[in-house]
């Protein structure tokens, strides 16, 4: 790692922290309804969607309704976008005339993108036409990213309201999110994005002739609206198969620290809102803090495998063993490997490299992000609500030890919230170890898998990892655009993002009826250099532990025998 | 509690009796972490003789059932030793409500069917309502309300305290317990209880932990426990497709071991035995828990609410000082103050006589004097005798007698003496000798000693302390400042107590109160701990959730650092089991998969010898750490009462860095030895 490379570290960190108040401020008004500096253009249009859709946005939701407004929505969302798959041809913008898309791939891509997953069984250059890709695709990617927003929210009202009942509403908050956030972020950063060379463009694919005298064609599209909220929402659907790597998504170093810096952007300014709303900021900053403990570890160790690469190159004469293997020469290895963390710490999922190429203890960095539910910052909502499953834990295991019945600020943790979580936490692992249990034994699972050995296995693994944590990157070389892997992962996806919404919901409904303890000497304290640690431990021991037999067979055993000089045949 | 005190023989043997007992699955079942285990070794041992009996007598076979036999045995191990530590628990209160049973003998009560007529009945036919005779020499039939009469009880069958208590009809001391002894007169008792529901009956299910339901909290760590259970049975069961992809074969018997090895066995094993000791460390105390969600609340509390009298002080003025008259020595004043007070036999008048005599003076009283006692008209008290009054009382009684008899008035310095004594919150009482006021005697409330560093350590605690008293603002606030409270309600009336209580709950703050008038009653039925004095009314131990058997109100003091002990021993012992883990996946992992992937031998750091050791070492000392924190799980954790993060800090370093540690040398000191031993 050379000073350059910390250096833009740290500069990463610091336009990260210096955003987060701000960002969170306006989110406290944008979720209250108060009035910002972008009302007098939006305010009547949220009003008149309000009025359209007949929603009165001060009915103050149970959590049951809430959740099945939500369950409503996606539902009609999944109907929604399947369609326009299946029904391509019959629709406009398709200059290259892309042809029908299978059931069960519409199926997975339908779900994919209403879980805020955004992965890719299709390249979307050869598969997919501008409509299905903005209105099908791009527009999941603002209300999936929006309604995981409010989900945090709604549990973040929850905990600061004393003795009440509803948690916000659903419609309210998925609009506000939208207009107020999402939008007017993307119109920014995709300007930026334009400015450094990104393509918005409606144009058919171009022919080129090559210096060779071959043909080539070169694919176009409206790439940098969608690219904005790829990032801003954490979906990470690439426009092209190869996604960020591609020159057009991603064409300077500068593009790359955008949108490395807009997948923690509203993350980040979540944490803020938490400590703001329940009136402890310091308890916000220590959550914040703990975050980018972890997100610091995994870019370190990261981009230190990856240096140090391959041993066996070196035996053979290579000058240098690093790992360059599925990077782009633009990026190099370091904002190939901070890239590959940022993007799952978060359950983003863009890639800028080739995460099937890393070395193995390199790829273990974004396969352990995503197992720990990608709480590092994580997704746009979903990160923060992980997160707080993992307070809630440490609250309630290492609260006992001050010798109270553990409480989350103020809030008594009983049977039912540790339901809940726990409830979450299972079908997390049963997701994840159970469906690759499944992909690893079935032959319709072994056939896509194109490495031998543990690396192979990792395929597998990571896949599921990625569809459970609603990431969507994947080791590529995969082939999952199979009836068996399409449907599979969609239910991997659906299991990640509902089972572990749903609970969180009910969490929020259970916390908010809740008296509040004033706290004091006696209590346990959620703030300050002991929580984090007493957090971190937590992560690593209940979130990592259980996927190490799962790892040691994978990237583990992977490294261990790279090290001793073997390779897979 | 001592180490000795816990591996009592009498204690051990029924209780390795019970551990048997309770293999039963349906016993099992309600701890689902050990029942996991119990299934697990039941497959083992399957697994054990399908291997030996079936395709026995070839070498390898042999080898290797010398390992799952190991395994199998120290499996069941696990399964008992956690469940001869719930019995060892259950074993000492089963030894105290033995000693309870004793008092709950069948005798003949003497029923009134009318006034002054009564028919002989067996006490177990009482019902409520009943009202029996009791004389001299009998035993109380059943609880009751003393109606009539009064009449000095032995009631060491239930508190141990030999001393007799005074019981009579109506006020705050007409409650009787069955099992008691009346040793003088003859009383008439309005029986409260039907059989089986006496308080005798509740305190034997209590002890015995008959009755004993899980607490709130122990509910809600029993679903964290079942959940990680379940969790790691997913990480385990899966192992197997994955070692098949790997093309390796991991036998039941290893499965199981991991999957023992990794839920939480030690926390789940002990949880029961800790919230049994918990409660038996109230007993102890001579304190009775109605429900175990009292004493979770204790360690809760916020809020302590203390009565003045005999709680904070000692429950009687003392006098602490004379202040002569200008002209006058201290002794002088303190002989004449001795002569008023010589047959003055109310403990203040006993603590003057003692002050005085401390101070060398000695009394003056002439032959033929005769005893002028208090009245309620003249507030004084004192001695005639031949050309001799003395007198002392109220600053305002003395004055008027002091007109009447000489027609003196008091010197200005000895009205500022009284003034002062006023406004610091005692009582001054003036001494007057032939109608002239020679001095004034500083009476005071003496604050207990000790109380002050208690309350301090309260405070770290993070509690506040409220001192209740029907005292003036001025006498309360001194008391309040010397005995260090936080703060004090002064001329409280009971609905005060109550109104105190509900506004502190409405601030989301649990309350903790003691006892013992039926005007107490609904303050102790609002608050979160009601803790009642035994000689308390019937109405009053209704109200409340714990009994203090000794009557003493500070032991609300004590009750709140035990459930603060209970809540921290959970949570230590929740925190070492998770955090043990981490070295057992390195012991397990690398062994598995030795053979077919030896690179995950790098993974072996504690450097055990050979697979088999490996894996029986991890569930050996799974095994045995149940056994080795027994001790711990029934006498609590160290708690000294100090702040939240400090008591954190601590224990995360014992119990959370110890968790890690711990086992990486037990693990590997167990393989040493079996390797020695050839065992594996």
């Amino acid at each position: 790692m050379s000073l350059r490379d910390l250096l833009q570290l740290f500069l990463l960190v610091v336009i990260l922290f210096l955003s987060t108040k701000p960002l969170g401020l306006y989110l406290e008004k944008v979720y209250d309804g108060d009035k910002t500096f972008l009302s007098f253009v939006l305010r009547p249009v949220e009003k008149f969607i309000y009025r359209l859709l007949k929603i009165d946005p001060c009915e103050d939701q149970y959590w049951a309704k809430y959740a099945i407004d939500l369950l409503i929505f996606s539902a009609v969302s999944l109907v929604f976008t399947y369609a326009v798959l299946r029904l391509q041809p019959f629709l406009p913008l398709n200059p290259a005339h892309q042809g029908v898309v299978t059931p069960h791939l519409s199926f997975n891509t339908a779900m994919s993108f209403v879980t805020n997953t955004d992965w890719q069984s299709y390249g979307g250059e050869s598969t997919l036409s501008y409509f299905s890709q903005m209105v099908g695709l791009t527009f999941q990617n603002f209300v999936s990213a929006s309604m995981g927003m409010g989900v945090a929210v709604a549990l973040i009202r929850s905990l600061a309201k004393k003795e009440g009942q509803g948690i916000g509403n659903f419609w309210a908050d998925l609009i506000r999110g939208t207009l107020y956030v999402l939008l007017p972020l993307c119109v920014v950063i995709a300007i930026i994005l334009i400015s450094q060379g990104v393509i918005q463009n409606f144009l058919p694919y171009q022919e080129i002739t090559t210096l060779e005298g071959a043909k080539q064609t070169i694919a176009q599209g409206p790439v940098a609206s969608q690219s904005a909220i790829q990032m801003l929402g954490t979906n990470g659907g690439g426009f092209f198969s190869s996604n960020s790597a591609h020159p057009y998504e991603n064409p300077t170093p500068l593009s790359n620290f955008i949108q490395m810096l807009s997948i923690f952007l509203i993350p980040s300014a979540l944490v803020y809102l938490l400590g703001k709303k329940v009136g402890n900021l310091k308890h916000g900053w220590a959550v914040w803090s703990a975050m980018l403990i972890v997100f610091l570890a995994g870019a370190l160790i990261c981009s230190h495998f990856e240096y140090q690469g391959n041993p066996i190159y070196q035996k053979l004469g290579c000058v240098s063993s690093s790992n360059l293997e599925g990077k782009e020469a633009r990026f190099g290895i370091f904002n190939s490997a901070l890239f590959a963390t940022v993007t799952t710490d978060a359950s983003c999922g863009a890639v800028n490299s080739m995460h099937d190429s890393y070395t193995p203890f390199g790829g273990l960095v974004p396969l352990v992000n995503i197992m720990l539910g990608e709480v590092i910052f994580g997704g746009v909502g979903s990160g923060l609500y992980g997160m707080l499953m993992y307070v809630i834990l440490t609250v309630f295991i290492a609260g006992l030890m001050v010798g109270r019945t553990p409480e989350y600020l103020g809030k008594k943790i009983e049977g039912r919230e540790v339901k809940y979580v726990m409830f979450s936490l299972i079908v997390m692992a049963l997701s994840i170890l159970g469906f690759t249990a499944w992909g690893s034994l079935d032959a319709a699972g072994v056939a896509g898998v194109g490495n031998p050995g543990g690396h192979g296995f990792s395929e597998i693994l990571y896949a599921f990892t990625s569809a459970t944590g609603n990431n969507g990157s994947a080791l590529a070389g995969l082939s999952t655009n199979t009836p068996f892997w399409n449907l599979t992962l969609a239910f991997a996806m659906f299991f990640g993002r509902f089972f572990m919404m749903i609970p969180m919901l009910a969490l929020a409904g259970s916390m908010v009826k809740k008296r509040v303890h004033p706290g004091g000497e006696g209590t346990f304290p959620v703030d300050g250099p002991l929580f984090v640690g007493l957090l971190l431990g937590v992560i690593i021991l209940v979130g990592a532990l259980t996927f190490f037999p799962a790892l040691s067979l994978g990237p583990i055993a992977e490294h261990f025998d790279m090290l001793q000089g073997h390779s897979y045949k | 509690m001592s180490q000795s005190s816990i591996w009592n023989p009498a204690l051990v043997r029924p209780a390795l009796k019970d551990a048997i007992k309770k293999l039963h699955p349906r016993l099992m079942m309600k701890n689902p972490v050990m029942f996991v285990v119990e299934i697990g070794s039941l497959l083992t041992t399957i697994a054990f003789f399908s291997d030996f009996f079936i395709d026995g007598g070839r070498e390898v076979l042999i080898k290797n059932s010398l390992f799952n036999g190991q395994i199998t045995i120290w499996l069941w191990f696990t399964v008992l030793f956690a469940n001869f530590a719930e019995a060892m628990a259950e074993g000492r209160g089963k030894a105290q409500a033995e000693n309870l049973r004793k008092a709950r003998t069948e005798t003949q009560a003497k029923r009134q069917i009318s006034p002054g007529k009564v028919e002989r009945v067996p006490s177990s036919q009482l019902i409520k309502g009943d009202i029996v005779m009791v004389e001299a020499g009998e035993l109380i039939p059943a609880d009751g309300t003393v109606i009539e009469g009064v009449a000095s009880v032995d009631e060491s069958a239930i508190t141990g305290e030999s001393a007799p208590v005074i019981r009579e009809a109506g006020g705050d001391r007409s409650a009787v317990t069955g099992g008691t002894t009346v040793l003088s007169d003859q009383i008439y008792v309005q029986i409260s209880t039907n059989p089986g529901e006496s308080f005798l009956d509740r305190m034997i299910a209590l002890v015995e932990g008959a009755v004993r339901q899980k607490t709130p909290n122990e509910i809600a760590l029993n679903i964290l426990l079942a959940g990680l259970t379940i969790v790691f049975l997913l990480a385990t069961v899966t192992l197997k497709p994955f070692a098949l992809y790997a093309q390796t074969s991991v036998s039941v018997v290893i499965l199981v071991s991991l999957l023992v090895c990794l839920i939480p066995t030690t926390i789940g094993g002990l949880l029961s035995a800790i919230g049994i000791a918990g409660m038996d460390r109230l007993v102890q105390r001579n304190v009775l828990a109605l429900s175990g969600r009292a004493v979770e609340a204790a360690g809760d509390v916020d809020v302590l609410l203390l009565d003045k009298t005999g709680t904070i002080t000692m429950g009687n003025r003392m006098a602490t000082a004379f202040i002569p008259e200008e002209g006058l020595t201290e002794k002088e004043v303190a002989s004449i103050a001795l002569t008023a007070s010589a047959v003055d036999l109310t403990p203040e008048g006993r603590s003057v006589v003692t002050l005085a005599k401390s101070l060398g003076a000695k009394s003056e009283v002439p032959t033929d004097c005769e005893a002028v006692p208090f009245s309620a008209e003249s507030r004084m008290s004192g001695v005639d005798g031949k050309g001799l009054q003395i007198r002392k009382g109220a600053m305002d009684a003395i004055q008027k007698w002091m007109k009447t008899v000489a027609n003196e008035t008091m010197s200005p310095q000895l009205e500022a003496a009284v003034k002062k004594i006023a406004s610091t919150g005692g009582t001054p009482l003036v001494v007057a000798k032939n109608g002239k006021a020679v001095g004034v005697i500083h009476l005071k409330d003496i604050v207990k000693p000790g109380i002050r560093d208690r309350f301090e350590r309260i405070r770290a605690m993070g509690i506040k302390t409220i001192m209740i008293t029907g005292d003036n603002r001025l006498t309360a606030g001194a008391i309040a400042q010397e005995a260090g409270v936080d703060d004090f309600l002064a001329e409280a009336k009971p609905e005060d107590k109550l109104k105190l209580i509900q506004s502190y709950q409405t601030d989301g703050r649990m309350v903790a109160m003691s006892g013992d008038g039926t005007n107490d009653a609904p303050a102790l039925a609002q608050s979160d701990v009601g803790l009642v004095m035994n000689t308390g009314t019937q109405a009053a131990r209704e109200a409340g959730n714990m009994i203090d058997l000794d009557s003493d109100p500070t032991k609300l003091i004590e009750i709140v650092e035990i459930g603060k002990q209970l809540l921290i021993t959970r949570g230590s012992l929740t925190t070492f089991s998770i955090a043990n883990d981490v070295s057992k996946y390195f012991a397990i992992i690398p062994a598995i998969f030795s053979a077919t992937l030896p690179a995950l031998g790098a993974l072996n750091i504690m450097g055990l010898k050979s697979p088999q050791s490996a894996i029986l070492s991890a569930v050996i000392f799974n095994a045995l750490i149940i056994i080795f924190l027994i001790p711990l799980a029934l006498s609590g954790v160290e708690y000294r009462p100090q702040s939240a993060s400090r008591i954190l800090r601590k224990n995360i370093l014992v119990y959370g860095l110890g968790g890690i540690t711990v086992p990486f040398i037990g693990i590997k000191l167990i393989d040493v030895l079996i390797s020695i031993l050839g065992l594996a």
